[in-house]
């Protein structure tokens, strides 16, 4: 018998468990997975429960409700991996043994790593990137009557790298229709050069905050928040000061990948980007966000490395070479307000591009311009996830990108 | 991808003239374009260079400026002193190296 055992059951570890179980045979492997907290969020829903657009307890559902029957469910939280013993000791005290092991504890918000930042969270400090900061965030933005609000990426990479454009543009949109707009200032901060990390979706999504109204201070690396006299600093002296501060705190990996040697500098665990396997240890995998691939921390991003990787690790696990790898592709709904969204579709090598998606001609999706029918697409693909994406149905977008439908510059 | 040529030597680059082939780079390529760009370059400044060569030669991706706080041992606020403004930027330009992903 042998013992694959996941760690974290996000989206990606959900899946993962989900298709695994089907793929491996019951006689031949045990699956176990850690689920370390009890609830399983729908995440895009963080960014509408801010403005009293999504009651918040329907984003929360039971998590081992999702793992299919056949797979151990062990509650707890990992302290330790030990590649060579190839064990996991949990903070209970608690050891399991695995053959090969799956990492999928995903990224987590650290406010305490900017100094001053922690200092009046939940004061005028918010944040949306867990539930709770979410919930807390919407009775500040109700009682919000005026002012400056400055909404603030800490450093790159954050889990759905789109999701602070989307709070600024819902942000407009949400004043407005308090009718007190004219009494808010919005201010986009960003170490990136631009609104977006890739120039084309950049000069899009900047125009589209120029529209709104919402100034931009580009390439602002953060020194530390001053909480008392409601500024962030950066270290070439800026300053930008804040009513009410809506940040992305610094995202790390789990602290226990870091402790036991797996990651890099942000506790990611480092593996090969197209085959998902750790830079060092064979029997080690990281799926999600918990890995250091090189394209957005996103469901998305999980999804599509779920269409790949179960058929590959059975492969890998046999001694085989993959026969395919994974290209990095991503695709987001943007929220850009007044019942509109964008949509963008990329991968490792190819930036997002206008065009029409998934088929060409007929789309029905515009890529990289704002419609209803994206907005529509974002609203529907809620049930998606719960009942095709989670239990690992098929779902008819290919996993790697392409570029049918896509207009490239010339 | 297209070529520039720089103290006459013709090199391959980005749209924002960040070299794309590790090999085309050397020390006295490195003091040319730091020079382009108006940093005087001390063996401080060649120390960290050098850290993200070798770095990017085992990594495979541009050293962020964190990485090289944490793992180069030099703290961020210095290398804001170093490289005044942008230092992940201009690090990355002098060494030769792609723009740091900041990985969408």
């Amino acid at each position: 018998m042998r013992k694959l055992l996941i760690l974290g059951a996000g989206t990606a570890g959900t899946i993962a468990a989900n298709k695994l179980r089907r793929l491996l045979a019951r006689d031949d492997w045990e699956i176990t997975i850690v689920e370390q907290r009890g609830a399983h969020y729908y995440q895009p829903a963080f960014l509408f429960i801010p403005f009293g657009r999504y009651r918040p307890k329907r984003a929360r559902r039971k998590a081992t409700r999702y793992l299919p029957a056949g797979v151990t469910r062990v509650k707890g939280e990992v302290d330790r991996v030990d590649p060579d013993a190839r064990t996991v000791s949990l903070l209970n005290g608690d050891e399991i043994s695995y053959d090969f092991l799956i990492i999928a504890t995903g990224t987590s918000p650290y406010p305490a790593e900017t100094p001053g930042m922690a200092d009046d969270w939940l004061g005028a400090v918010h944040s949306f990137y867990t539930y709770d900061d979410a919930v807390a965030l919407r009775e500040a933005i109700a009682r919000f009557d005026g002012g400056r609000v400055v909404v603030h990426i800490t450093e790159m990479p954050i889990k759905c790298p789109v999701a602070p454009l989307e709070f600024a543009l819902l942000a407009d949109d949400h004043f407005r229709r308090r009718g007190i707009r004219d009494k808010v200032s919005i201010t986009f901060v960003t170490p990136l050069d631009g609104a977006f990390t890739k120039p084309i979706a950049s000069a899009t999504f900047g125009s589209l905050l120029e529209d709104r109204g919402i100034s931009v201070e580009p390439d602002f690396m953060i020194e530390s928040v001053d909480p008392r006299g409601h500024r962030i600093v950066s270290y070439d002296e800026r300053e930008v000061p804040y009513d009410l501060l809506v940040t992305i705190p610094l995202n790390r990996g789990a602290a226990f990948v870091g402790r036991s040697g797996l990651g890099d500098e942000l506790d990611f665990v480092t593996v090969d980007k197209g085959s998902l396997r750790h830079t060092r240890y064979d029997s080690i995998f990281a799926i999600g966000d918990a890995a250091n691939v090189p394209t957005s921390k996103a469901g998305a991003v999980a999804h599509f490395e779920m269409d790949l990787f179960p058929e590959q690790f059975v492969r890998m696990v046999a001694g085989q070479e993959p026969t395919e790898t994974f290209d990095g592709h991503a695709t987001c709904f943007i929220e850009s307000g007044a019942g509109k969204a964008m949509l963008i579709d990329f991968n490792y090598e190819t930036e997002p591009l206008p065009g029409l998606f998934p088929y060409p001609v007929m789309g029905p999706l515009p890529l990289l311009k704002e419609s209803r029918l994206n907005h529509l697409g974002k609203l529907a693909f809620e049930w998606v996830y719960w009942w095709m994406l989670l239990p690992g149905r098929p779902i008819p977008l290919p996993a790697h990108m392409s570029m049918k439908g896509k207009k490239a510059p010339h | 991808m297209s070529t520039t040529s720089v103290m006459g030597r013709e090199v391959h680059v980005d749209g924002e003239g960040f070299l794309t082939e590790f090999d085309e780079w050397d020390e006295a390529l490195g003091a040319e374009l730091a020079s382009q760009i108006g940093i005087e370059m001390t063996d401080e400044h060649w120390s960290l260079i050098r850290f993200l060569r070798a770095d990017y030669a085992e990594m495979g991706q541009t050293a962020t400026t964190r990485r090289v706080a944490t793992v180069g041992g030099v703290p961020v606020k210095r290398q804001f002193e170093l490289f005044p403004k942008k230092p992940g930027k201009k690090m990355a330009y002098i060494a030769g190296l792609p723009k740091p992903a900041g990985c969408v």
